[in-house]
């Protein structure tokens, strides 16, 4: 893992610092709180519907076992014993007072961990594959450019005041885990004719405008990378809107200017500013790749792996779902689902970071990952080792076997929590969750992703979901559309809005006839609903979906 | 100007805690709802959003809710009011924490 040097650690103290003053003038009254509020949000401070909520950056969703310990330390002792990992890679804290989150971020800094740029109009936590450095799939670590971007980022005396915020996600494989077609600034990382670089798609976001987003280059070479970037940054944040905050994202620039005008623009930025790059950046990354050096794999006898995997149908179960290949044949990537059924997704009590933290340190190198979806990762676990993971994780009530299945739900904090939202979004997850495992249906049911969110800025990525779920307040009544088909990996696509939405408690019978309908339709269980939905279109699923005869009318009357 | 259609009180968050308060007639802030100083004239009720408002010291985002009145005293009628009054339904956070210890 990267770790501080002497510069990191004093900048992160002089902005602790900093921010301390800030709160202290705040509270004196010598701050308004319109003066106020923009350098609370640099530090990632909201201020929520119950109480101030704080957003940690957890670099590129990985975390070292010290790390996930100081956070459970920081929900017992200023929060309310748990944390909500989100799906940018962050955990947030709920409860906090605004008197102690100074001393929150001086126990962050500790541990190497900030909340710095995890909020207002700069440019975001940097996200990863979850899978990074363990993925049978990649060419190379994507966290070694992850960092580097994270450093030239943070605090960038040119873009601490962009139009709106800007994120950017990497990954290093094939396969998309990190959502990179739905990022302002999405990177894949591709070696061509021997030479590592990185495609580079722009534009992309959800929101209230969602858009996939388009491929500037095809391929940048490493060394043009952070000058490109930094061209592309520098054009939008003179060209992007300031009129308008709905139209000052860099998808809606691209789409008002054009893909070709805005690269032309870019080339032109990055003729001129490519010779100030002396290469100190390239001197960075080699420094990078030795912090993040693949731990020393070995061979393992699996016998009793092999032993307890036939023998116990509920760890063979956990296994078949929770566990993906590792880039090492005796090893194994454990995804920890924070997805019980019925519990809200992606929180995690301070008792089960600190048991989680102990399995790292035992069994993981001391490395775990955040993963977007709301889970935590095990990136190296010998597969002889799972057996004992299992049993300390059913321990504790994290041995859920549903990874990628219907009750693995992203879902945002919506109105329980969030001044923004319009509708709630946590109690229509755990609903779903537990109507599936009462019929015990989610094996049969195989990959679905049902993502919601409690409005539309859709920090639940419900125009994603294969399944999307979106909360909005009717006339004074909570109303949740459904959006079908949509797809965040390598064949990304917007998914498409059904109809007229549905009361609260019509949300379960109107799943449950689309899950009926795929069950019956799929060519075979090894057709999946996104495929079964492609092949046959939104037209009959969404007649299955209104197919009651109150909603017929409903329909019909819309 | 006009009467509302419903009565109002003015809802804020403290500005250290962050949680949810409610301003009453001797010009403080309240935790409990029922204390709440209620306008049935717009006019008053903008008049003391004004002096609410100038309380930026001790409360953040002051503004007019409208209430409904029912046997068990003053209500939200909106169902975001109603989880600011109580807290999540994920866990007995918030309001409803405090009304049970």
């Amino acid at each position: 893992m990267y770790k501080y040097n002497d510069f990191d650690h004093a900048f992160v103290t002089s902005r602790n610092a900093q921010f301390r003053e800030q709160v202290n003038r705040r509270i004196s009254g010598a701050l308004s709180e319109d003066e106020f509020k923009p350098l609370r949000l640099m530090n990632g401070l909201y201020l929520q519907l119950h109480a101030y909520m704080l957003r940690v950056a957890i670099p590129y969703g990985t975390l070292n076992s010290a790390q996930m310990r100081q956070l459970a330390m920081i929900a017992d002792r200023w929060d309310k014993g748990y944390g909500h990992f989100t799906t940018r890679q962050n955990i947030q804290f709920n409860w906090t007072k605004l008197q102690d989150v100074p001393d929150i971020l001086d126990a962050l800094a500790e541990v190497e961990m900030h909340a710095i740029q995890t909020s207002g109009n700069t440019i975001r936590n940097v996200t990863a594959d979850h899978f990074a450095g363990a993925a049978a799939d990649e060419i190379v670590d994507p966290r070694i450019y992850a960092e580097l971007i994270r450093q030239w980022s943070t605090d960038h005396p040119e873009f601490q005041f962009l139009p709106r915020k800007f994120k950017v996600a990497v990954t290093g494989a094939k396969q998309d885990r990190a959502v990179i077609h739905a990022h302002d600034i999405g990177l894949q990382i591709i070696e061509q004719n021997c030479i590592l670089g990185m495609r580079v798609i722009i534009g992309g976001g959800l929101g209230r405008t969602p858009m996939i987003g388009k491929v500037i280059r095809e391929f940048v070479a490493m060394d043009d990378i952070l000058p490109y970037l930094e061209s592309v940054v520098s054009v939008w944040n003179l060209l992007g809107r300031r009129d308008n905050k709905y139209k000052a994202r860099i998808k809606i620039t691209i789409h008002e200017n054009g893909i070709d005008e805005f690269s032309r623009l870019v080339d032109e930025r990055f003729a001129l500013i490519r010779p100030s790059f002396q290469g100190f950046d390239q001197t960075l990354l080699s420094e990078f790749s030795d912090a993040f050096i693949a731990p020393k794999f070995q061979r393992f006898d699996l016998s009793a792996f092999d032993a307890r995997y036939q023998g116990d149908p509920n760890f063979r179960s956990w296994v078949d779902t929770n566990i993906t290949a590792h880039k090492q044949a005796d090893y194994a990537i454990a995804t920890i689902s924070l997805k019980s059924h019925g519990e809200t997704p992606g929180d995690a009590s301070s008792a089960q970071m600190r048991r989680i933290a102990d399995l790292a340190e035992t069994y993981s190198y001391d490395e775990l990952r955040i993963s977007h979806e709301q889970n935590i990762v095990m990136p190296h676990v010998q597969k002889a080792h799972l057996p004992d993971v299992y049993d300390a994780l059913r321990a504790i009530g994290l041995a859920t076997g549903n990874i990628g299945l219907i009750s693995d739900i992203i879902a945002c904090p919506g109105m329980d929590y969030c001044a923004l939202a319009t509708a709630r979004s946590i109690p229509i997850a755990q609903n779903i969750a537990t109507h599936f495992d009462a019929l015990k249906l989610e094996h049969d049911i195989g990959p679905l992703k049902i993502k919601i969110s409690g409005c539309i800025n859709a920090c639940g990525h419900h125009h994603v979901g294969h399944i999307g779920i979106l909360g909005l307040d009717r006339a004074g009544i909570e109303n949740y559309q459904i959006m079908l088909g949509g797809d965040g990996t390598e064949t990304p696509a917007i998914g498409e809005r059904t109809g007229p939405g549905f009361g609260a408690d019509e949300v379960i019978p109107a799943i449950e006839r689309l899950i009926h309908f795929y069950l019956n339709e799929r060519l075979a269980p090894s057709e999946t609903f996104l495929e079964c939905y492609r092949r046959l279109g939104l037209g009959p699923f969404k007649t299955a979906l209104y197919e009651t005869e109150q909603s017929k009318a409903r329909a019909n009357a819309a | 100007m006009p009467r509302p259609i419903f009565d109002q009180i003015i809802t804020a968050n403290a500005l250290l805690a962050g949680d949810v308060v409610y301003f009453t007639a001797a010009d403080t802030w309240t935790r409990d709802m029922q204390k709440a100083e209620v306008f049935s004239d717009e006019a008053i009720a903008q008049v003391r959003l004004i002096e609410a408002m100038a309380q930026a010291n001790v409360i953040v985002g002051a503004y007019l809710m409208p209430i409904q009145h029912t046997k068990d005293g003053h209500a939200p009628t909106h169902f975001r009011e109603e989880v600011r009054t109580k807290g999540p339904s994920n866990y007995a956070h918030g309001k409803q924490e405090q009304s049970h210890v």
